[in-house]
């Protein structure tokens, strides 16, 4: 990908800062002075990766604005553990409405600005998957048609986690949610179905989509600062686990998105105008078992009664993502 | 200056007017004439700055609305029957977030089955949702209140409903005063937000409220829609400094003072009651009319006083509490309680039957003699009603309702042909 | 916000008045784990400490990080074994860092610069004899002039460096690096008498007024083995061969020369012989893999040309030839005669089977105790006798310079305490930052730097230096593979990674500090710490 200008030292490379980095090579979130978009004192679950992601993703959008933004917020968690009345965890101008029309509210935010001739104010509109790619999916639709001026952010935790983990359009297959558990035939959500909101996204020809994960902060500061350099409407889908609903360790958050790009389980890309412009190659390509395992939704893929078929439909669905988006190197790809 | 011109177009003017800077706006008759008016108007450059938005939905016309209305923007969308109840989830929160946006509902009924036509199920389902409602009898009327309705919702913080009867206003061709600009800047200040989402300030809306303090928020939007009762008398006042003209306000009387029979109703069809009521007191009955324009907030005491001197009266309402009865006529009620008034409730026009003034002779002159029930459905079909009532009893499978009624009605296409 | 809607809206940032700590049932710890190329430093050199500088180009204070523990780094940077690199958690990943090669570079640098040490702080006002200027006597007498001490150096022979000079050829360690970092420690204000043999050290330290001695003479004494041979067979032992090349007269071996041995001495006289033009063939009674010479050594002699003859023991020398009976190997690895034997031509054996120590000066010193050759001495490197301590390859040890280097170090350090009539108390080792504790996601992939040759001509004919160093670049990168394993190198990870805003960072080398009011524990700052400076422990509840 293009984002890479500097040839990054041996030491720490892939870390957040980098004490030797000239300060203005460094990440958004190395800097003392960052905007720290959300505050301490959210209710977020210990090593929740939305309130990361979040924080990474507004703090290098106000970084990019010089600090000229308006936040919109769908319900859900990040809304729920950051405004909890009496206290806000927010440090940017804020407004949650409802849980499926975040990306509405923003076109209003982003018309009264344009309106009232205050260019230099941004909008970024966010949610999670359900917000996203389920309940809010007409108006995100409409949005992206318009081509609206916002930059629209799901965190996509792949269920909905606010109302006790229920199967959302982006879970999974095979992954245990209180709607879809693992019993019967086909444990776990089943294969065949969800939707790729980032291809769809695409199909609507905006100026820009892109895919992040929390472990690769670089990448993802580099995504939103582009896409904020951009005007028209923009879309960000950042992988953010959820220790609670997914059943792993607090400390594994970034591991497991980690491991989800290593596998290719969630191809990280960015398109422009419809066509994929950039990849960010698989370092150490991982078999899909490193991801499962260390999650209780899959449990019931390992162990006792395992289903060595669905992990090889699963591994074959991230094969499928490296091919379609090339996302290993020639060499490492025949190697 | 005055025009001979459609209702919709009217009030697109008298919008336009206001200075409205974002506007949203989601096809659904009988509202189309309204925005179609606008989007013109902001596309030739006439109306500016202002951005006119074609959302998906009417769900987003009220979330884009919220959203450039938090934004310190003055916000105006319009919507009817489906399209209101699509919206839903969104009008209860922009009311429940204080955001003063002025959206006209063009009354329609609300299906299945489904009907383009005139009756007050939409917005009076929208009862609760905190917004104020204010119905204008005439096209004359719905100009003066869009204008009177950006003042009382900016000034108080809270949304409102303009509401015009569907085709029978909005599509209806009159004579109206359309005010200069100057007269409604000299009237409407520009807008001053309570608060607006500025990097400069950044505050959070829209925050989680548990049971700690949620019942007093609730409390502040009602105390709010009290005050409103003070204002909104207050605004027709000087609307007519202004203006030159009565218009809007919390009810209004006609014919009432010696008036032992009292109609009481909304919107349009206070001409027919009036026309009706003329002809009743040219033959010598003592009837008058109370006409209500400001459905939310209901103005209790204005009603009870209208009334309290009469000895009976009917709620003449185009909207119907399925199971209950009588919408208006249950507020109506509740306003003259301990009176020992007697009161009558009837249900006419849903979905565009036409009221005409022969019935409307015959529902008063029962009323006079008090011989109504205490809901009556005004020229309800009893034969068609009847004969499905039957088919249901004897047969499970009976059938759609709307298609047998057709069919009974001799209306029915297939009925042509079978 | 009193003119604000009630509830609805809320002031920025006002969460901080939760305080989620309260939530944590174990807390992040910063920590420092001992780096394994630390812990593997017989110099006890601070490897990962004095690279931390090189990285950031600093090399002035990297050299000086560096000299706290080891005054010769160029000496070292070219004959190291660098235990430091065989250790190294970055030869997990990829390769281990070169760190021999950015000593070398550090140390050159700090000779073409003239970068000096610091004078001492103070002078205690003692006397300490330092005997023999080989390393482990070159290191202890920085030390203790570094502590403020007063130091002699009494050497027996002409030139100081003791085995640096007379055991390691040129071409491994040039001469004007030796000499240049001996001169910097005389800087110092050590003095060095050359040509002094200490025949009884407790004369010695009387006449001198010394408070204490370091005994550090080495092991030069070529050991013989009983190879049956007659008069005019021509036998000398490797350390006189590599002592007198350094002298006018060169040795005499002849063209065809058997070098006897199969350690790193052996191979430095086969090399050295065939940089004279000799034919030099190494004979040894085990296989390469059992030699205890370094395999990077045996493989350099191989290209240049010298021949080696394995599983072989010389059973006679005659005149112009000798004898060889083939071995084989028992089952436990041990050589076995076969009884084969075969006829080689040689004009001269040189022995290079080990060394011994020269005890001569010891002689009538109460109370010490001598067991196989050496001197034995407590942890705190006394001999029995009172203020006579002793160091390097007369003490049971690995003969190493870097081991020597350490000795001097670690006997400065409780000769000082001695002195001041206290014990020196080493500060307790930290835990190993092994691989495990690291995370390797975050280092890019980067091979190591490849350290230049001399050409192949260029080492059979001269004793130019093989090895070539690092320009400043190379050695940069070099330096910046490094793991920082078990070390904080202020890579912001625990800052940016925490979902809680509460590690707090204090700027430019002041690391970084855990907010516990708001640290819920999660641990992702742990897991996500590039090389391993954080610990979860559990809070007392």
């Amino acid at each position: 990908m293009g984002y890479q200008t500097v040839k990054f030292y041996q030491t720490g490379t892939y870390t957040v800062g980098n004490r030797l980095l000239a300060p203005d090579e460094r990440s958004v979130q190395a800097g003392e002075l960052r905007s720290n978009s959300i505050n301490s004192g959210h209710r977020a679950c210990q090593g929740c990766g939305e309130a990361l992601g979040a924080r990474y993703a507004i703090d290098a959008a106000m970084a990019e604005s010089n600090n000229q933004l308006i936040a919109v917020n769908a319900t859900g968690c990040l809304e729920v553990f950051s405004t909890p009345y009496p206290e806000s965890s927010w440090q940017v101008p804020w407004i949650h409405s409802l849980f499926g029309n975040a990306p509405a509210v923003a076109t209003g935010v982003a018309a009264a600005m344009k309106v009232k001739g205050k260019t230099e104010v941004r909008v970024v509109a966010q949610g999670g998957d359900g917000g996203t790619t389920d309940i809010g999916f007409g108006c995100l639709s409409g949005m992206f048609e318009r081509n609206d001026d916002v930059l629209y952010i799901c965190y996509d935790n792949e269920a909905y986690m606010n109302t006790g983990v229920q199967r959302s359009s982006a879970t999974p297959p095979t992954a245990r949610t209180a709607t879809t558990m693992p019993v019967g035939k086909e444990p776990g959500n089943v294969f065949g179905q969800g939707k790729n909101v980032p291809e769809i996204a695409m199909a609507h020809n905006i100026p820009y989509v892109a895919t992040a994960t929390v472990a690769d902060l670089r990448d993802l500061e580099y995504k939103v600062r582009k896409a904020m350099k951009m005007h028209g409407a923009r879309y960000i889908q950042i992988f953010v686990p959820c220790p609670l609903g997914w059943g792993a360790a607090s400390h594994d958050t970034i591991k497991l998105a980690r491991l989800a790009k290593e596998t290719g389980m969630f191809p990280v890309f960015e398109a422009e105008h419809g066509e994929v412009t950039g990849v960010l190659k698989i370092r150490n390509k991982q078999p899909i078992e490193e991801y499962l395992k260390p999650q209780k939704r899959f449990a019931h893929l390992f162990g006792k009664h395992a289903h060595p078929e669905m992990v090889a439909h699963l591994q074959a669905i991230a094969d499928r993502n490296i091919r379609k988006y090339g996302l290993l190197d020639e060499e490492k790809a025949h190697g | 200056m005055l025009k001979q011109i459609e209702g919709s177009k009217a009030v697109a003017e008298a919008v336009a007017l206001c200075r409205p800077e974002v506007i949203c706006a989601y096809p659904i008759s009988p509202q189309t004439h309204i925005v179609e008016g606008l989007g013109e108007m902001v596309k030739s450059g006439e109306l500016t700055p202002c951005e006119f938005i074609n959302v998906e939905s009417e769900f987003a016309a009220m979330s884009v609305a919220i959203g450039s209305s938090a934004a310190g923007a003055r916000s105006y969308t319009a919507t009817a029957s489906q399209g209101l109840l699509f919206m839903v989830e969104a009008v209860y929160n922009a009311a429940g977030l204080g955001l003063p946006i002025v959206m006209t509902v063009a009354n329609r009924a609300i299906g299945a089955p489904i009907n383009i036509w005139n009756d007050h199920s939409d917005s009076l389902s929208q009862r609760d949702s905190g917004w104020m409602q204010l119905f204008a009898e005439t096209n004359q009327e719905a100009v003066d209140l869009h204008i009177q309705a950006f003042k009382l919702a900016e000034e108080l913080s809270m949304p409102i409903m303009v509401c015009m009867d569907g085709f029978i206003l909005t599509h209806a061709f009159e004579r109206v005063d359309i005010p200069t600009q100057e007269q409604v800047d000299g009237y409407l200040p520009p807008f001053d937000p309570r608060q607006s989402l500025d990097p400069k300030e950044p505050i959070s809306i829209g925050a989680m409220v548990g049971p700690e303090a949620f019942m007093e928020v609730k409390y502040l939007a009602h105390a709010k829609q009290m005050q409103a009762l003070e204002l909104i008398p207050q605004l027709a006042a000087e609307f007519k400094q202004q203006f030159g003209r009565d218009s809007g306000g919390l009810v209004r009387t006609y014919r009432a003072d010696d008036a032992e029979t009292m109609i009481v109703a909304m919107g349009s069809v206070l001409g027919t009651v009036k026309d009706t009521v003329d002809e009743l007191r040219e033959q010598g009955h003592k009837i008058g009319v109370l006409g209500i324009i400001s459905y939310r907030p209901f103005p209790l005491k204005e009603v009870r006083a209208a009334l309290v001197n009469c000895k009976r009266f009917v709620v003449l309402e185009k909207s119907l509490a399925v199971g209950m009865g009588g919408i208006v006529a249950t507020d109506v009620r509740m306003a003259v309680s301990g009176t020992g008034l007697k009161g009558f409730t009837a249900i006419a026009g849903l979905g565009g039957r036409n009221i005409t003034k022969a019935s409307l002779h015959k529902l008063f002159l029962e009323a006079e003699q008090e011989k109504l029930e205490p809901v009556t459905f005004v020229d309800l079909d009893w034969d068609v009603v009847n004969k499905q009532l039957e088919r249901e009893r004897q047969n499970r499978h009976s059938g759609p309702i709307a298609e047998n009624i057709l069919f009974d009605k001799g209306m029915s296409t297939s009925a042509k042909f079978g | 916000m009193a003119n604000k809607p009630f509830a609805i809206t809320l002031k920025p940032g006002t969460s901080l008045a939760n305080l989620t700590g309260s939530w944590r049932s174990s807390r992040p710890v910063y920590l420092n784990r001992l780096p394994p190329c630390n812990n593997a430093c017989p110099a006890g050199e601070n490897i990962q400490g004095w690279l931390f500088h090189a990285e950031s180009g600093d090399y002035e204070q990297a050299w000086r990080v560096l000299v706290r523990d080891n005054p010769l780094p160029s000496v070292m940077g070219r004959v190291c074994y660098h235990p430091c690199e065989t250790s190294c958690n970055r030869g997990q990943l990829d390769e281990a860092v070169g760190i021999n090669s950015v000593e070398r570079f550090l140390g050159d640098e700090a000779i073409k610069r003239g970068w000096k040490f610091d004078a001492p702080a103070t002078e205690t006002g003692k006397k300490v004899l330092v005997v023999g200027a080989g390393p482990s006597g070159l290191s202890a007498a920085y030390h203790l002039a570094r502590m403020g001490h007063q130091v002699e150096i009494q050497e027996a022979g002409p030139l100081a460096g003791g085995m640096m000079r007379f055991g390691i050829p040129k071409y491994r360690l040039p001469r004007d690096v030796l000499d240049a970092e001996v001169q910097r420690i005389l800087d110092l204000g050590v003095a060095l008498k050359l040509n002094t043999k200490v025949e009884n050290i407790e004369q010695s330290m009387q006449d001198g007024g010394f408070d204490a001695a370091f005994l550090a003479v080495g092991a030069h004494i070529g050991k013989r083995a009983m190879i049956p041979a007659g008069d005019a067979a021509h036998i000398v032992d490797a350390v006189s061969v590599l002592r007198s090349m350094e002298g006018e007269d060169k040795p005499m071996l002849g063209r065809k020369v058997v070098v006897y041995g199969g350690g790193n001495t052996a191979i430095d006289v086969a090399r050295t012989v065939k940089r004279m033009g000799g034919e030099p063939l190494i004979v040894y009674r085990r296989t390469r893999d059992k030699a205890p010479a370094h395999d990077f050594e045996i493989e350099e002699a191989l290209q240049e040309g010298v021949m080696i003859k394995w599983l072989s023991t010389i059973k006679q020398a005659g005149v112009g030839e000798i004898t060889v009976e083939k071995m084989e190997l028992d089952e436990k690895g041990f050589p076995q005669p076969t009884g084969e034997f075969e006829k080689l031509e040689a004009d001269s054996v040189v022995l290079a089977l080990g060394q011994d120590v020269d005890l001569s000066l010891l002689n009538g010193v109460s109370g010490l105790e001598i067991k196989d050759g050496t001197v034995q001495v407590a942890p705190n490197m006394m001999t029995g006798h009172a203020g006579i301590f002793a160091g390097g390859d007369m003490v049971p040890s690995e003969r190493t310079v870097t081991v020597g280097v350490g000795h001097g170090k670690k006997a400065a350090r409780n000769i000082d305490a001695w002195l001041r009539g206290i014990t020196y108390v080493p500060e307790p080792k930290h835990e190993i930052a092994t691989f495990d504790k690291l995370n390797p996601w975050y280092y890019s992939d980067a091979d190591k730097t490849v350290r230049p040759m001399l050409d192949i001509i260029r080492r059979q004919t001269s004793f130019d230096e093989v090895q070539g160093g690092l320009d400043e670049t190379n050695a940069l990168f070099e330096a910046r593979r490094c793991l920082s394993c078990g070390n904080c190198f202020e890579c912001d990870n625990c800052y940016g990674v925490c979902p809680d805003n509460a590690v707090i960072k204090l700027g430019p080398g002041k690391g970084f500090e855990f907010n516990y009011d708001y640290c819920k524990g999660c641990g992702i700052c742990e897991a996500e710490c590039p090389c391993g400076s954080i610990k979860m422990v559990p809070e007392d509840i």
